[in-house]
C-alpha cells in the first residue's frame, strides 16, 4: 500500500471510530486531538482497528506515532508496504 | 468451544462488553439466567401494556452532535450513532423538600442560578463548589475514597441544601446509607444536574434491542435461560463455568456482572463462600459486604395523559422529613421521601406522546420484610403499601387516583430474582471494585459492582472493563 492509500484506510478508521465528525478539513500536519474529540480509548481503538483489518501490531511505547496524519502514514508505510491496496 | 470471553448476565453492561469484544472479532457469549435481556434495567409485557422496569430516565443526556461527555463516549465506543437511542430531553424536574424546591432541567445554568435564588446566602459557596466537582476526575480508576458529606462541609453550611443535593444523586445510584464516596458523587452531579436525564419514547427497550441485534450482528452469543451455577476454578486462574444444567462451558476469561460478593459466591473448588454460615472465603481477602440499599416501586397505568391533570414534571424527588434519612428503613418503606418519575413528561420528537398516562412512585424498602413475606401476605402487602405510596406522593403532585387502570408493583424480592443481587441492592455493594479485578487472575467485574453508575454509566463498565483486561 502507498501513503495515499494508507491516509484512506486511516481516514476510514476515524470515520469508523466518530460518525459524528466532519473530517473533510482534516489538516495532516496538525494533532488529531486538536482537531477532533479524541481521548485515549480513541487512540486505543485505531491501534486496534489496525490490527483487526491488517494485522499490525503497534507496541505501546510507539503510540506516539499516531499524533498526525501525516505522522501516522510516515509510521505505518513501512509496516503496511506489502498489504495490497483496497483490501 | 473455546470462547475467549464468557460474560455472565445481559444487562447493560455485559452487552456494552460483549459488543467491543465481538466488533474486535473475540469468540465471545452471554450467559443469561432469565428469559430476557436487561436485568435491573428491563421491559416486560402484563395484560397487554408494556412495562418499563429500572429506567426512569437516562442520566448524562447530551443533545445531537455533542462530541464529549459519557454519552458521546459510548456512542463511539459502541459504534452507534446518537439516533440509535433516540433519546428526547427531559421537561424539567425538582427536588422538594418542607419549604424548598430546587428545579433542575438539562440546562445546567439555570440549575446553579435556581439553587442560589433558593439559598442565597449558600450562592458563593454553592458556586466555589461547583468548580470543585467540575476540577474533580471522577474518571480515574486510581481514586482514593473520601466521603462526600465530609467533602460538601467544606463548602457548605445548610444542612437543608446539602441533603437537597445528595437526595436524587443517592436515590438514582448510592449502595452505600448517609453517605457517598466523593468520586461517586461526582459522577452522578455531573450526569444528573449537569448533562441531565432523556427518555427514549419507547423506554429502556430501544436501548437493551439496540445493544443486543449490534452484538448478534458482530457475531456475538447469547444465551438466555442459561444461568451460571459455578465459576470453574483451576490453579488460580477460571477456565470457564458451569451451567444451571450442568453443562460446563470453557473459556479464556470470564467477566462478571452478577455483582462482587455473588460473582466470589460462584467460586468453585477452594475457593468456595460457605453460603449461609461464617462465610469464610479461603482467599486471601475477606469476603465484600453486600448492599442493603432497596426499593419498591408503584407502577400506575392513567386513562389521561399527566398534564391533563396538571403534572408536567418529569421526575419529582421529594422528603417530607426535617431530615432526608437515605437507608434501609424499619418499616417495610420509608414514606417520608420518594421519586415520582412520568415517563409521558419528555419532549418527544414531533409531540409524540405515549398512547397511556404512566406514573411510577418509588421509596425506600426493608430489604429483610420483603424477602420475609409468605406469598399470600406478600400480594396484600405489596397493595396495601402501594396505596400507602400513593398517599405520600399526592402531597407533591395532584391526586390521580380516581383516573389508575392498571398497577404493577415491585419489591426487594422482584429485584433479587431478575438480578441475583443478594437483598435486591439496586446498586450493588457499597465497597466498588473500580478496576474490576478479582483474586482470579482472569476473572473480571463489570455492572453495578464496578461502579460507574447509571445507564450511560453501566455501558461504559462494560466497555472499559473489556477495553482494559480482554482487548490489549
Amino acid at each position: 500500500m502507498a501513503p495515499p492509500d494508507i491516509r484512506q484506510v486511516v481516514l476510514d478508521i476515524l470515520e469508523r471510530i466518530a460518525p459524528d465528525e466532519d473530517l473533510s478539513d482534516l489538516d495532516d500536519g496538525v494533532a488529531f486531538r486538536d482537531q477532533m474529540e479524541l481521548d485515549s480509548m480513541d487512540f486505543l481503538d485505531i491501534v486496534m482497528e489496525l490490527r483487526k483489518q491488517y494485522r499490525v501490531q503497534i507496541p505501546e511505547d510507539e503510540y506516539e506515532n499516531l499524533i498526525t496524519m501525516d505522522s501516522t502514514v510516515d509510521y505505518l508505510t513501512p509496516k503496511l508496504a506489502d498489504v495490497p491496496a483496497g483490501v | 468451544m473455546q470462547y475467549h470471553t464468557v460474560i455472565i448476565g445481559a444487562g447493560m453492561s455485559g452487552l456494552a462488553a460483549g459488543i467491543r469484544l465481538a466488533y474486535y472479532e473475540k469468540p465471545v457469549c452471554i450467559l443469561e439466567r432469565h428469559t430476557t435481556i436487561g436485568g435491573l434495567n428491563s421491559f416486560y409485557r402484563l395484560r397487554d401494556r408494556n412495562y418499563d422496569v429500572g429506567l426512569h430516565a437516562v442520566t448524562n443526556y447530551a443533545p445531537p452532535g455533542t462530541r464529549t461527555g459519557p454519552l458521546s463516549k459510548l456512542l463511539k465506543q459502541l459504534r452507534l450513532r446518537w439516533d440509535d437511542f433516540d433519546l428526547s430531553p427531559q421537561n424539567g424536574s425538582s427536588v422538594v423538600f418542607p419549604g424548598h424546591r430546587i428545579a433542575f432541567n438539562n440546562d445546567f445554568a439555570a440549575f446553579v442560578d435556581d439553587v442560589c435564588r433558593e439559598f442565597p446566602k449558600q450562592a458563593d459557596r454553592f458556586r466555589t463548589l461547583v468548580t470543585h466537582i467540575d476540577e474533580y476526575d471522577e474518571t480515574s480508576l486510581s481514586q482514593e475514597p473520601a466521603s462526600a458529606r465530609s467533602v460538601l462541609g467544606e463548602f457548605l453550611s445548610d444542612a437543608v441544601l446539602i441533603d437537597m443535593l445528595f437526595c436524587p444523586l443517592m436515590f438514582y445510584g448510592s449502595a452505600t446509607p448517609h453517605d457517598m464516596d466523593f468520586g461517586q458523587f461526582c459522577i452522578m452531579f455531573k450526569s444528573i444536574f449537569q448533562e441531565g436525564f432523556g427518555r427514549p419514547i419507547k423506554g429502556v427497550r430501544q436501548i437493551l434491542k439496540k445493544l443486543t441485534r449490534h452484538y448478534k450482528e458482530l457475531g456475538g452469543e447469547l444465551r438466555l435461560r442459561h444461568g451460571v451455577r459455578e465459576i470453574m476454578v483451576n490453579g488460580g486462574r477460571t477456565t470457564g463455568v458451569v451451567l444451571d444444567d450442568g453443562t460446563e462451558i470453557e473459556a479464556d476469561n470470564v467477566l462478571s456482572s452478577a455483582g462482587h460478593v455473588e460473582t466470589l459466591g460462584l467460586l468453585n473448588g477452594e475457593w468456595r463462600i460457605e453460603n449461609g454460615d461464617e462465610g469464610v472465603l479461603n482467599s486471601p481477602s475477606s469476603i465484600p459486604p453486600s448492599g442493603e440499599i432497596s426499593f419498591n416501586e408503584a407502577i400506575f397505568v392513567l386513562d389521561c395523559q399527566p398534564h391533563e391533570l396538571g403534572h408536567d414534571e418529569t421526575i419529582v424527588f421529594y422528603n417530607s422529613a426535617d431530615e432526608f434519612h437515605y437507608e434501609p428503613p424499619t418499616e417495610p418503606l420509608d414514606l417520608r421521601s420518594g421519586i415520582i418519575c412520568s415517563p409521558n413528561n419528555f419532549h418527544y420528537t414531533d409531540g409524540e406522546q405515549l398512547d397511556e398516562g404512566y406514573i411510577r412512585i418509588t421509596s425506600l424498602a426493608d430489604p429483610d420484610y420483603w424477602m420475609s413475606l409468605p406469598e399470600d401476605d406478600y400480594v396484600a402487602a405489596k397493595a396495601d403499601w402501594g396505596q400507602r405510596m400513593v398517599e405520600s406522593a399526592i402531597q407533591h403532585i395532584p391526586d390521580f387516583r380516581k383516573h389508575i387502570v392498571d398497577t404493577d408493583i415491585f419489591t426487594p424480592r422482584t429485584i433479587k430474582k431478575f438480578t441475583g443481587h443478594l437483598k435486591g441492592a439496586v446498586y450493588g455493594a457499597p465497597r466498588k471494585v473500580l478496576d474490576g479485578t478479582t483474586e482470579i487472575d482472569n476473572l473480571f467485574l463489570c455492572g453495578t459492582d464496578q461502579g460507574f453508575l447509571g445507564i450511560i454509566g453501566a455501558m461504559l463498565s462494560g466497555i472499559t472493563m473489556a477495553n482494559n483486561h480482554l482487548l490489549r
